[in-house]
Order: C-alpha cells, then sequence, then structure tokens
C-alpha cells in the first residue's frame, strides 16, 4: 500500500495551532508587552524615559561596542573560516573546538574570567594599573567581553559555506592570472557575501545585547559603562517600569530591525540561488549551423 | 609549446601519487593522461599546472625551468573537472575575467575585451547565452564555456582535467570530436586526463598510460592498443582473458596452452601470464589442430555486428569469446555444449619479479 505523502488535514490544523499558539505565548505577547508597558504614560513619558541623559550614554555605548565588537569578529571570522576550510594544518580541529568555546561556557564565567585576568586582583592587574590603563568596569573590558561572547557568529556561519564551496573556482582564478587580492574579492567574497552578512546581523543581535559576560565586567557606573541591557536592568530593580520598558523597546526595536534583514537576505540569497548549483537543463541547444 | 616533466615525484602523506615520471609533450601535440583513478594523472596535470608543487624534478616550458614559477605567471589554460566556472558571473564575465585581472598597462580596452570575448563564444558557439548565469547552462555548455575562459588568456598550452567526465554519452561524443576539431584548428599543445581509454584513443595524438603513480607507456593510439607494452595496458585497454602459468626454456604454459616463447631461452623457472582479447579466439567444434582447449558455453549475447559468448573452462575459469554473427549463425552452438577454443594471438607478459611495498594506490 501506498503511503500518503501529506498527513490528515487535521493534523496538519492542529501541528501548526501548537506552533502558532506557542509562538503567541512565548513571543509575540512579551513583545507586545515590552511596547504596552512602554507607552502607558503616554508618549511623552515614553520619549522622556528615552532621551534621559544615561539612557543615552547607555545607547551610545552599545553601538559603539557592537561598532568595534562586530568589525574585529568579522576580520578574525573571515581569516579563520578561510584557514580552515582550505587549508589542512595541524591544529585546525583544535582552532575549530575553541571557535565554539563562547558558546559552550556561560557568559557569566566569561566576564568573571576577564575579572581575574585584568582585575586590581588579576594577573595583569598590577602592570596595568603600573601603566594607568582601566580594563575593568571601564569601555575596554565591555568591549572584549562583548567581542569574546561574539567570538563565533561569524566564523560558523562561513566555514559550512566556503567547505561546500570548495577550491575548484579558486584556482581556476589563479591559473587565469589573478593575484591573492583579486581572487579574494572577485571570488572567494562574491560567493560567501550572503553567509557573510548573516553572520555579521547575528553578530551584531548579540553584541548589542550582550548581558552576562557585560554585566560582570562593567561595575554599572551610571553613564559611563552601562550598555542599554544594563541600564533596563538598573532602572526595572528601582521600580521605574515605565522608564525600564521604554529603555528595552529600543533594544526590541534594534532586534526586530535585525529580523527583517535577515528575512531579506534570506530571501535574497535564495532569488539569486547562492546555495547549491544543480538545476534543471534550461537552455536548449541551437541546431548546428 | 612543447612541455617537458623530468623525474617528478609526488607524495601526499605516505600515498606517492606520482613517481619518478618524466615525459615529453611536442609543440602542438593532443596529448592524453589515460589510467584508473589514484594513477597519478590528474597530480601530473596539476604539477604542470603549478597548481601542485612537486616534491622533487622538473617542469619545463619551451626547455625553460617553469618548476619554481607560480601557475598565475605560467600562462597555462586549465578546464576544470567540474568547470569551476565562477558561479555569481554571467557567461560573458566568466570568459573576460582572465582580461580584467590583468594589471592596468596591460589590460586590453573594455571595447577590446567585448570583441574578443565574444569571438570566443561565438567559437564555441554560446554567444547567444552571453548574458546567462552558469547556473542556467546545460553540462555541455558549462564545459564549453570553460574551455572559452580558458582560451581567452592567450595561454602557451591547454590541460583539461577529465574535459568530458561528467556528461552524459551523447553529448560526449560530440563534445570529443569538437575538441579534436578545434585542435587541428588551433594546433596549441594540449594535454587531457581520462581514465576511458576509448576516449583517449580517439582524440588524442598519443596517449599516456599511467599506473600507480608511473607511465606505463607511451605511444600512439595505435601502438598502445596493438602492442601494449605491459600487462597492465593491455588489461587496461578493453576486455582480456588471462592465463596464468610460466615459462622455462623458450616454452610457456598458461593455463590449457601450451606455447614457444623464445623471448625466455633461459632453464631459470619464471612466473608469466598470457592475454587474449574476446575476438582473437575462434570457437570450433572440433579439434583439429591442437593449439587450443575444450571449454563449455554458458551464454550467448548479441551485440551488434558479433555474439559474446561465456564459457567455462576445465579448470573453472570464465572465458570471454567475441564472434561474427554470421560465424555464430553457421556454428549455431548449444548452452552447454563443449566448445573449442584456439586462440590467434596470444601476447605473454612475465610477472614483476617483486612487488615493491607499500605501493597500493589510493584513490585521491
Amino acid at each position: 500500500m501506498a503511503r500518503p505523502t501529506t498527513e490528515p488535514l487535521a493534523v496538519r490544523v492542529l501541528l501548526i495551532a501548537v506552533a502558532l499558539a506557542f509562538l503567541a505565548l512565548f513571543l509575540v505577547m512579551p513583545l507586545a508587552i515590552v511596547f504596552q508597558q512602554a507607552l502607558e504614560k503616554g508618549f511623552g513619558a515614553y520619549l522622556a524615559a528615552v532621551r534621559e541623559p544615561n539612557a543615552l550614554a547607555a545607547l551610545r555605548l552599545t553601538l559603539l561596542t557592537a561598532a568595534i565588537a562586530v568589525p574585529a569578529n568579522l576580520l578574525f571570522g573571515l581569516a579563520a573560516s578561510w584557514a580552515i576550510a582550505r587549508f589542512e594544518f595541524s591544529g585546525r580541529s583544535v582552532l575549530l573546538t575553541l571557535i565554539d568555546l563562547p558558546f559552550a561556557i556561560s557568559p557569566v564565567i566569561s566576564g568573571v574570567v576577564f575579572i581575574l585576568l585584568f582585575g586590581r586582583q588579576g594577573w595583569l592587574g598590577p602592570w596595568l594599573d603600573a601603566h594607568d590603563v582601566k580594563v575593568v568596569f571601564a569601555v575596554p573590558g565591555i568591549v572584549l567581553a562583548t567581542v569574546f561572547v561574539t567570538f563565533p557568529f561569524v566564523a560558523r556561519e562561513l566555514i559550512p559555506v566556503m567547505q561546500a564551496q570548495g577550491r575548484d573556482e579558486e584556482e581556476a582564478a589563479v591559473v587565469l592570472g589573478a593575484s591573492g587580492w583579486q581572487v579574494f574579492w572577485r571570488v572567494t567574497l562574491p560567493n560567501v557575501k550572503w553567509g557573510l552578512l548573516y553572520g555579521v546581523i547575528l553578530c551584531n543581535a548579540r553584541a548589542m545585547g550582550e548581558f552576562g559576560a557585560v554585566s560582570v565586567v562593567s561595575g554599572h557606573i551610571r553613564g559611563l559603562t552601562n550598555t542599554l541591557p544594563l541600564h533596563v536592568e538598573i532602572l526595572y530593580n528601582e521600580y521605574q517600569f515605565q522608564a525600564a520598558f521604554a529603555v528595552a523597546s529600543l533594544l526590541a526595536l534594534l532586534a526586530l530591525v535585525t529580523l527583517v534583514v535577515r528575512s531579506v537576505v534570506e530571501w535574497r540569497e535564495k532569488a539569486t540561488g547562492g546555495g547549491s548549483v544543480e538545476e534543471p537543463e534550461l537552455a536548449r541547444e541551437r541546431p548546428a549551423a | 609549446m612543447s612541455i617537458e616533466v623530468r623525474g617528478v615525484t609526488k607524495t601526499f602523506g605516505t600515498f606517492t601519487a606520482v613517481n619518478e615520471v618524466s615525459l615529453t609533450v611536442p609543440d602542438g601535440e593532443l596529448v592524453a593522461l589515460l589510467g584508473p583513478s589514484g594513477s597519478g594523472k590528474t597530480s601530473l596535470l596539476r604539477i604542470i599546472a603549478g597548481l601542485e608543487r612537486p616534491d622533487r624534478g622538473q617542469v619545463l616550458f619551451e626547455g625553460q625551468d617553469a618548476t619554481r614559477r607560480d601557475a598565475r605567471e605560467r600562462r597555462v589554460g586549465f578546464v576544470f573537472q567540474h568547470y569551476a566556472l565562477f558561479r555569481h558571473l554571467s557567461v560573458f564575465e566568466n570568459v573576460a575575467f582572465g582580461l580584467r585581472v590583468r594589471p592596468r598597462d596591460t589590460r586590453p580596452s573594455e571595447a577590446v575585451i567585448r570583441e574578443k570575448v565574444m569571438s570566443l563564444l561565438r567559437m564555441v558557439q554560446l554567444d547567444w547565452l552571453a548574458d546567462r548565469l552558469p547556473s542556467q547552462l546545460s553540462g555541455g555548455q558549462r564545459q564549453r564555456v570553460a574551455l572559452a575562459r580558458a582560451l581567452a588568456v592567450e595561454p602557451r598550452v591547454l590541460l583539461l582535467d577529465e574535459p568530458f567526465g561528467s556528461l552524459d554519452a551523447k553529448v560526449r561524443q560530440e563534445l570529443r570530436r569538437w575538441l579534436r576539431r578545434l585542435h587541428d584548428e588551433i594546433r596549441l599543445t594540449s594535454v587531457f586526463v581520462t581514465h576511458d581509454q576509448e576516449e583517449a584513443l580517439e582524440v588524442a595524438d598519443r596517449v599516456v598510460v599511467m599506473n600507480q603513480g608511473r607511465i606505463e607507456q607511451t605511444g600512439s593510439p595505435d601502438e598502445i592498443f596493438d602492442h601494449p607494452a605491459t600487462s597492465f595496458v593491455i588489461s587496461f585497454m578493453g576486455n582480456v582473458n588471462v592465463f596464468h602459468g610460466r615459462v622455462q626454456n623458450g616454452k610457456a604454459h598458461l593455463g590449457p596452452l601450451a606455447l614457444d616463447y623464445p623471448e625466455h631461452p633461459h632453464a631459470e623457472e619464471r612466473a608469466a601470464a598470457g592475454f587474449t582479447r574476446p575476438y582473437d579466439l575462434d570457437v570450433e567444434r572440433t579439434a583439429d589442430a591442437k593449439d587450443g582447449f575444450w571449454a563449455t558455453l554458458r551464454h550467448a549475447t548479441p551485440a551488434g555486428a558479433v555474439v559474446r559468448l561465456q564459457l567455462v573452462g576445465d579448470d573453472g575459469s570464465l572465458l570471454q569469446v567475441e564472434i561474427p554473427r554470421d560465424r555464430h549463425e553457421a556454428l549455431r552452438p548449444q548452452l552447454g555444449e563443449r566448445l573449442y577454443l584456439r586462440p590467434r594471438q596470444v601476447r605473454v607478459f612475465l610477472d614483476p619479479i617483486e612487488a615493491p611495498a607499500g605501493q597500493t594506490p589510493r584513490p585521491r
């Protein structure tokens, strides 16, 4: 007996209903509550909370951190995935494991590690003190922690793309006379650009939203070392619920923008067939003259 | 431009892909590197292109050492097995690539590039597809784009890695003949890799048979087919019946066969094998001459102008025989019937004294 290729209608409706209900309960509702609470006391109060100097400072710091962490990890991710996908070298699997390390351990632990390294009682603390360099409880520490936590995103996106792509096209370019840079800009990069952009988007989302590691190294100095997520927490702990939700809505907006960009990227990727190459034979042969 | 390979060796880990290979390709010749997978033919081609660096030995172009020269400076055209077209560029831009990456002072103008690319696309009969992406082309079309792209940089030699390997049988036939015609027109020194002996014999001026990283034989297609130099070559160039045995005092005793073998007049006994093509065995009902042996018919399959017979010898060995259809009509052998087989031609090769250890080929 042949098995039907689709499930019965009832099963399909049930599955879709469960998925939608779950989505509504755990994603849409919280998001709606964020905006509802933020606007509870009217638009004026919302604007006031967002334009409050400490909130603006937190926003600036968050953007600054992302502006440093994302390009740094873009470069690192490109270099690491290139090395891993193109070359066989000893320590390759170690590098692969190390890239995943920030995923594997709790962000709080990464924060504590930075304190142990750069804190006053840490290994490098006395030397940093002597040279009057502040890392922990200052902007450099926040940036370092964020770079560490967002380390794997670009590399993880690129490695499978580059491995699937193989060396053939690059070798073809070399034989045709292209230099190393020309191969990279004209062949390698165009082939991985959507994967790369996707990695950057994820990396950016995490860089702006990171809480755990940053919370440990920041020291929570208002107007100086608070990022948006930390600022939200402080406001909330001080029972300024409306202000907390107003600032949180900024983060939520950033996340929504990220999601939209991501969807556009995925749609573009499909449209240009950036993935696999096999399609039906479209073109007819021209009859021999 | 002539190519010379001198004593080239290349190992990957513990596997010797190319072992002390020397080869000369005269100017304007079309040469096939023929061998099973793992025989080192693709490695040798990549070494000639500069995509792989040999551990030992030299590659010379027109007598000049090019071993240390980078692939991008060798001016070779290379056609990859899976085409390796730039998937994000149109057919036109693929062909134009080699011209666009030239340093500014030698880069042709846009008009010259356009002119050149379109004339190449006309040559491979694809000018009407210039704006398509490679993914929109059929396999045969991609192959021709790859060829046009390789020719655009005016290479001094053309290297092709299994150029027809991933095409279906009919397109393959057409492209083969087309490549041969193209070569006759432009007379560019060319080397192509194949594992298909028919392809090598049909297309090439000269065939180089490789096995386990070494060259077994070099010669014209006729020489390779009619005068195979080693037992590997005769086995690789099509179906063959093998009789194992030994030679001594100018006589060979190979399974059911006994024949003269003056090449080995010594008293010392050596293991040897005799090889007979399926069409070099005559089938008879009576043993009038004494130079054959009896075997039992198991299968008969008509195949065009010939009928293929499968028989079992008295020692249990399987034998393949091809006889013309009219001979089969006249004889009408029955399944299970005992028939007398007389070889018209047997090639005898001494077994190698002792195969060196650790030489098992591994596919790359």
